[in-house]
Order: structure tokens, then C-alpha cells, then sequence
């Protein structure tokens, strides 16, 4: 890493009024930003506040529509530009880690740090040089894997950990991380964040993604604020306290944002009671319960088993054989195999991969809309009339804004596509349903009527599972929560004990009931 | 532009037939006219197999091969029954009962390999189609197998015989396509063949048993080739290892030209009997022309595809 020549206050990299628009669609409206040397640089916003986009412009990944950059070159003479591609970006030291990591999984540790830049000697690869310097580099990172090996074969952290060796060999001075601890363990998320220390006293600026309060308010010093596309401010990061930061990003009063909570009594029957079920890669089994009337929340860190849990209570996977799982439900002993076969038990599933699973993209609203409850509308051929009557009907419930009739689900915006999701799955007629990630990079104003539509549908007496890695979410929205770390169910929390502290230290394996008991775990209920 | 894209195909085979009325007399007449709709009655009812497993995202190269082995089989079938039946008719059809069995049969092992063993439908009928069009020489000697005359007799009837002026082949050609077009367009199975091949993984999240509609597309398909076979024996009464060569890509060719999507969620039936009868006027037209060389029939079938998938693809980028 070069240190810079610059002093430690230099402006590294402006953006001025920046603006993107998608179609039609501005997803970013008038953002500025500045990046000095040395300076960590926290970037705060909901999901599909434009964070993501902003950073994309920062590195020349996208091209913003309006506004400019500026940048300080190697000589320190600043340049102004309207936008650049990444390769400019990254001869200037500013370097991009997405979210979606890139390296080539079918090549080795070192191939990939290397990649694109790859050290020669004559015409030949220097492979030696490149071996000595990736493991340099991964040593600082106290990364212990092998240079050689396939990075297909690695866990993600330690792709996360190349990703950032890699900007090492790149130089980079302007660092750009889009949620780097998403996916890390504690363990590396304390080597991470020391390194950050490091860099920035080596005058390196960090702009990072995070949805970690606690890790904001640590390692930051600034803080941007981005709402619905708008800048919100920006903030030196020890004037604000994690309420201050939630309202702000929020807009408004958490309180606003969630209806009201109405608990099942605790003579509410048991809907849905799973003892001992083993996913498949995942260390021990895992139990709950479902109550009729209650909104149950699945919390946890990413890869850490919900998803792998709750779709093989609704036979999306399948467990492992050698501990049959028990799974009643309405009091029922079942053996779900299928979604087929848990959709006529009256048990649905919404996917969190709204693009790649929920939704024929290239397909119409109604298609789509009607895809899951087919069979309703069928006798030999399917009844068009009848199809067509029930999407409108479904178009006014779930408040789903449509510009044409002949429209794609692809050209719907994300909360419109939401909704079509929803009303997809509600018309099978579930009197369980299992939601990932409900509100997954949507506006705040959709987010809002899902979560009335949610609670409805308690109130109304269906049971609801949600799975969410937005914790304001959990916080606001369900009855009881129940954490997993590391594929295991560490707790479950209910009343006052729902707030991100105690979520966040059964989340990180820092508090555990022991919850490895066979017998179902029955809510305790207000007793 | 949808409507442009739907008319396309239309649009194109009447072009087609305009230039063949210019080039030659012959053309317009009832013989010709007859016999073009007969001749792509085979390809068209193979092709509407092929609809199926196209829209669903598979692929079948071996229904060619399938043909000239069922084919093979129903004339073994039919001679050696010969000594212990006296009923003709009852021999006939007990030949075409066998045939859509082993059509069927044969179908389900494409469908099996590709969805329970996993392998790739491209790969999984290569190699069947090498399969049956070694049995099928295997079976004949290396030579050619021939139906006994008496049955063929009577069995010709199947091709050659009229109903309402117009030949069997083509009323075969015309409720194949019919049921097709219901099966497809109206049906629970038609669309989660749609959904299927349209993204699999959706399809699993909307309940749908994604192995077992990929199977049945196969097993569908197998069953128009038995059906194609059924009509196409009694034209020739013999079968060969050069029996329905190259019938998989003009099969493909004409689900292409007509309007379906090769990746796979978008499937058009009538589209697929208009791209049967292009092909066949093509050949019928060279034919009649000494303008182009009747042995650049498939050159100008290939340009028509080509020209066919470039149009859609402009169609596409629009959208």
C-alpha cells in the first residue's frame, strides 16, 4: 500500500449533486459526498435508500445521470469529471468490494488477487512473486489460507478477506466496502475492522455499507445518511446515538411505521410445532413453535440457517435422514416432501429472491399472479374469467399500481412486485405463511402497508413466520423472535427482551439458552 | 410489438406460397396443394411434440432416430404377427398400440435421464439418437426392413386414403395440433410447462413439480413421433437406417421459425404449423423451380431459420 504523499485532511474524492435514474425511475436525487484522507466514512440508509447506487458511481461501476466527481490524481492535482468507468477508477486508487463478491471461483487465492494485473517476468507469469505477495498481503488480514487453493472451495469470509487482499495489490486509496461484515464472523469482523484502524492511519479513506448500528457508531467517524434516493446529512459519527441514526433513516418515528402489535392470547392453539429438524449442513436441531394469531420472527445474521430451516419445514429441501424431523401441524403429525404437498396443508412460502424465485419476470401480472393457486381456477381448462376476476380483486386488496394491463411482472417496481409476490401466495388460501425477507429493498411507504397487511392477517387468525435481516423490522413488527446463529436456534425473545442488543447477542453466539432439548419449545405465553 | 411477432410467421408463409403460385402452374393444383400438406404432416406432429419440451426448456435431438426405430419395430411387429393372426386389421392395430408405447417408453427415458440422473437434455438425446438409429440398422442388417404386402395393402390406406377430400396425415396433422394448442395455451400442464422453462426456480417456489412437467414434455414427445410414425410407415412401407434422418432439426427448424423461443418459456402451436408448412413448400417449390437446385433445399431452409431467430431477437430487444 502506497502511503500518500497528501497530508491527512486532503479531499480524495468528491461527488457534487449526483443524480442516477434507472428508465424512468431517479432512484438518486442531488447526493454529495466528500472523502478525505484517512477518513472512515459510514454509509446509512434503509434498503433502497441508494446506497448501493451511490457507491457504483463512486467507482465508476455506474454513470451517475447528473452531477460530477472530483478526484485528487497521484500528484495530487484535483480533476473533475461527470463520471468513469472502474478501470479509471481503480488507476486512481479508488476501489470497489461488492457486495456480490467477483473473483473467478475455478482459480487459486493468488490468481485471483492478481487478476488483471498479473506480474510478469518477460513474457512469462511471475507465478513465485505473485505467490509471496498474496501471501503478505493475506498475512496482514491474519488470513491463513492457502495461496493455492481453489477459491471455489473457500467459506465466503475468506473470499471477503481476498476481496480486500486484492485491493492491496491494487493500491487502492479510497476504499469502498458494500456491507463487508454481512457475511463474517465475529472473530473476522474484529480483524476487519482492525484493519480498517490501520488503513486509515496509512491515509486510506473508507466509505463502508453497513446496517450494523453498533459497528457504525465503533469504527466510523462520519456517518451519511441517505433516505428514499435524498441525502439526509451528513454526521460526525459521535454526535449521533443508534436512536438518532434509526429515526433518521427511518424519517420518522419507528412508532409510525408498524401497526400496533395485538399477541395471541396464550389459549391460542399451537398451528405449527417442530421438534427436532436438522437442515442439512447444519450443526444440531432446532425446534419451535408456531401459535395461531402470532407474527414469529426469525433473526440472525446472513448464512445462518433461516432460510435453510424454515424451507424444509415447507418441503423446499430436505432434511437429513439419519434424525427425522417431527412436525405437527394443526396438531397433525405430516411429513411435508413438497410445497405442492404443504400448500394443500394450508402452509405457504414467499421466497426473499423476489426476481430469481418469486417472479416469471418476462411474464404478465395475471400469469404470475395465478401461477401458485392454479388449480383453483381449473376444471379440464382453466376458467380465464374467473383468473382475471380474482387478480382484480387482488389489485385493489394488495393496492398494486399498474400502468398497463399488458405489463410485465418485470416492469413493476420492487414494492409492486412485493405486493404481486403476496397476493400470489395469500391466494392459496394459506392459514400459515412463512415470509423471507417481507420488505427486502423496497420503499418506505410499501414497507409500511406490507406490515399492515401482515398483521392483518394475524389478526385475522392466519399464522405468520417472518424472516428478516432488517432488525428494526423484527423489532417493530413481531410477536416473539426467535435467533439462530450458525444454523443453531440460540433463543427466543419475547416483550421487553425484543430490542437489538439481546437480538445482536444471540445473533453472534454471545448469549445462548441451550435450545437443544428434542421436545418442541411451546411459547410460554404471557404466563 | 407482440402482434408483429405473432403475424410474422403468417406473414412469411404467405410470402412463401405467392412466389410458389408465380413460379410454376403446378403448383396451385389440388394434387400438389394435397400433397404438401401431407408431406408436412410428419414434421408438423413431431414439431408439435417438440413445442413442449422446447417451451419447457429441453431440448430433443433424437426423435429422427426414435422414428426410424419405432418404425422398424411396428414392421417386425406387423410381419411376424403375420403367421398368427388372421385379422389384417387387428395386426395394424396392434402395431400402432405398440407404436405409441415404445414412443412413449422411449420418450420417458429421455425425460428420466434428464431429470433424475441430471444430465443434460442435450447430451441425453445425442446419445440416444445414436441408440436408435444403430437398433434400427442392427435390426434391418444393414439393410432395409419391409412391410409384407398384405398388410401394406390395406395399412396404405392410413396415408394415401381421403376424408372430406382431404388425405388422413392431414387430419392427424390438423387434431394433433388442435389438441396441442388446448393442451398447451388452456390447460394447468401447458402453463407450468411455460413457467417452467421460463425460470425453474420460480417454478419450484409456485409449487410446481419441475422433473415431472420436464418428463412429460418428453414423454409427449414421444408420442407425436409414434403418431408421425403411425402415417409416415405406410407411405414407403419399409424402414432403414435412413429413415427420418435430420426429421430432429427440421422439427426444431420449424418450432424456431414459428415463433418459439429456444431458451425456452414462450411456445407458439399454430406458429409451429405454419414453420412445418414453410419448410415443406420450401422443398416443394425447389421442386417445381430450375431456378435454385432441389439440392439446395437445405441451405435455403437454414437461411430461413437463421433470417427466422434474427427477426425474433430484434423483436426481443424492443420489448
Amino acid at each position: 500500500m502506497t502511503t500518500t504523499s497528501t497530508d491527512n485532511n486532503s479531499v480524495l474524492l468528491r461527488a457534487e449533486n449526483i443524480s442516477k435514474s434507472f428508465g424512468e425511475i431517479e432512484v438518486l436525487h442531488g447526493v454529495s459526498l466528500t472523502l478525505r484522507a484517512g477518513e472512515v466514512r459510514a454509509i446509512l440508509g434503509e434498503n433502497g435508500a441508494g446506497k448501493s447506487t451511490l457507491v457504483k458511481i463512486l467507482a465508476g461501476f455506474e454513470r451517475p445521470s447528473r452531477g460530477q466527481l472530483s478526484y485528487s490524481d497521484w500528484n495530487g492535482t484535483t480533476r473533475t469529471i461527470t463520471g468513469w468507468q472502474a478501470e479509471e477508477a481503480e488507476a486512481n486508487g479508488v476501489v470497489l468490494i461488492h457486495q456480490e463478491l467477483n473473483l473467478a471461483d475455478q482459480l487459486t487465492v493468488s490468481e485471483n488477487i492478481f487478476l488483471g494485473q498479473e506480474l510478469r517476468r518477460g513474457l512469462f507469469l511471475d507465478k513465485r512473486l505473485m505467490d509471496q505477495k498474496s501471501r503478505e498481503y493475506l498475512d496482514s488480514l491474519h488470513c491463513r489460507v492457502d495461496t493455492q487453493a481453489r477459491v471455489g472451495d473457500l467459506p465466503v469470509s475468506a473470499k471477503q478477506l481476498i476481496e480486500i487482499a486484492r485491493t492491496r495489490a491494487k493500491r487502492g486509496r479510497v476504499l469502498i466496502m458494500d456491507e463487508p461484515t454481512a457475511v463474517l464472523t465475529r472473530q473476522e469482523s474484529e480483524v476487519l475492522y482492525e484493519l480498517i484502524g490501520r488503513l486509515s492511519k496509512e491515509g486510506v479513506a473508507i466509505v463502508f455499507i453497513s446496517h450494523k448500528l453498533e459497528e457504525i457508531a465503533r469504527i466510523a467517524d462520519s456517518i451519511t445518511i441517505l433516505r428514499d434516493g435524498q441525502l439526509v446529512g451528513d454526521y460526525t459519527a459521535k454526535d449521533l446515538s443508534r436512536e438518532d441514526m434509526v429515526s433518521l433513516m427511518v424519517g420518522r418515528e419507528i412508532g409510525d411505521l408498524f401497526p400496533a402489535k395485538r399477541l395471541p392470547g396464550s389459549h391460542a392453539p399451537d398451528v405449527l410445532e417442530v421438534s427436532n429438524l436438522k437442515v442439512r449442513g447444519t450443526a444440531s436441531p432446532c425446534g419451535f413453535a408456531l401459535q395461531q394469531g402470532e407474527i414469529l420472527g426469525f433473526s440472525g445474521l446472513v448464512g445462518s440457517g433461516r432460510t435453510a430451516l424454515l424451507e424444509s419445514v415447507a418441503g423446499l429441501r430436505s432434511p437429513t435422514a439419519d434424525q427425522p424431523a417431527s412436525i405437527k401441524l394443526f396438531g397433525e403429525p405430516v411429513r411435508i416432501r413438497s410445497l405442492a404437498q404443504a400448500r394443500e396443508l394450508g402452509l405457504a412460502y414467499l421466497t426473499k429472491d423476489r426476481k430469481g424465485s418469486g417472479l416469471l419476470l418476462e411474464k404478465g401480472l395475471v400469469f404470475n399472479f395465478s401461477l401458485l393457486a392454479l388449480q383453483k381456477f381449473s376444471r379440464t381448462l382453466i376458467d380465464r374469467q374467473q383468473e382475471q376476476q380474482a387478480f382484480t380483486g387482488a389489485v385493489s386488496n394488495f393496492d398494486i399500481r399498474i400502468k398497463d394491463a399488458g405489463m410485465t411482472a418485470g416492469n413493476l417496481s420492487g414494492g409492486n412486485q412485493q405486493k404481486l409476490l403476496l397476493a400470489k401466495v395469500l391466494e392459496a388460501e394459506p392459514r400459515i405463511i412463512i415470509i423471507d425477507e417481507p420488505t427486502r429493498g423496497i420503499d418506505i411507504g410499501t414497507k409500511s402497508q406490507i406490515y399492515h397487511f401482515i398483521a392483518e392477517l394475524a389478526a385475522s387468525g392466519h399464522s405468520v413466520i417472518v424472516i428478516s435481516s432488517d432488525i428494526i423490522e423484527i423489532i417493530g413488527l413481531c410477536h416473539r423472535v426467535a435467533v439462530m446463529f450458525h444454523g443453531r436456534l440460540t433463543g427466543f425473545l419475547e416483550g421487553d427482551a425484543i430490542n437489538e442488543e439481546e437480538i445482536m447477542a444471540y445473533a453472534t453466539g454471545l448469549k445462548d439458552q441451550q435450545l437443544t432439548t428434542p421436545e418442541p419449545l411451546k411459547a410460554t405465553g404471557d404466563s | 410489438m407482440p402482434d408483429l411477432k405473432t403475424a410474422g410467421p403468417f406473414i412469411a408463409l404467405i410470402a412463401i406460397f405467392l412466389i410458389g403460385v408465380l413460379v410454376n402452374d403446378a403448383f396451385l393444383s389440388a394434387g400438389n396443394l394435397s400433397n404438401i400438406l401431407a408431406r408436412s404432416s410428419f414434421i408438423g406432429i413431431v414439431a408439435i411434440g417438440a413445442t413442449f419440451v422446447i417451451t419447457a426448456g429441453g431440448i430433443d435431438l433424437s426423435v429422427g432416430s426414435m422414428a426410424a426405430f419405432i418404425s422398424g419395430c411396428m414392421i417386425l411387429l406387423m410381419n411376424s404377427l403375420l403367421n398368427s393372426i388372421d385379422s389384417i386389421l387387428a395386426i395394424i392395430l396392434l402395431a400402432v398400440l405398440a407404436s405409441i408405447a415404445i414412443g412413449a417408453a422411449a420418450g420417458l427415458v429421455n425425460g428420466l435421464l434428464t431429470t433424475r440422473a441430471r444430465i443434460e437434455a442435450f447430451i441425453v438425446t445425442l446419445g440416444t439418437m445414436g441408440i436408435y438409429r444403430s437398433l434400427v440398422t442392427y435390426m434391418a442388417d444393414g439393410g432395409t426392413l419391409s412391410l409384407s404386402f398384405t398388410i401394406g395393402d390395406l395399412y396404405s390406406e392410413v396415408y394415401y386414403g381421403t376424408l372430406l377430400g382431404l388425405p388422413y396425415p392431414v387430419w392427424a396433422f390438423l387434431s394433433t395440433a388442435i389438441i396441442g394448442y388446448v393442451l398447451l395455451n388452456m390447460t394447468v400442464f401447458g402453463r407450468h410447462c411455460f413457467a417452467v422453462g421460463s425460470n425453474e426456480s420460480v417454478a419450484r417456489y409456485s409449487a410446481i413439480n419441475v422433473d415431472r412437467i420436464k418428463t412429460a414434455t418428453y414423454v409427449l414427445q414421444g408420442i407425436c413421433v409414434s403418431i408421425a410414425t403411425i402415417i409416415y410407415v405406410p407411405r414407403l412401407g419399409s424402414a432403414s437406417g435412413q429413415t427420418g434422418i435430420l426429421w430432429e432439426l427440421e422439427a426444431i427448424a420449424a418450432v424456431i421459425i414459428g415463433g418459439t423461443v429456444l431458451k425456452g418459456g414462450y411456445g407458439r402451436i399454430w406458429g409451429t404449423v405454419v414453420g412445418a408448412l414453410i419448410l415443406t413448400l420450401i422443398g416443394n417449390i425447389l421442386n417445381l423451380t430450375d431456378a435454385v437446385s432441389n439440392y439446395l433445399n437445405g441451405a435455403v431452409q437454414g437461411i430461413i431459420v437463421i433470417v427466422a431467430v434474427y427477426l425474433q431477437r430484434g423483436a426481443w430487444r424492443k420489448n
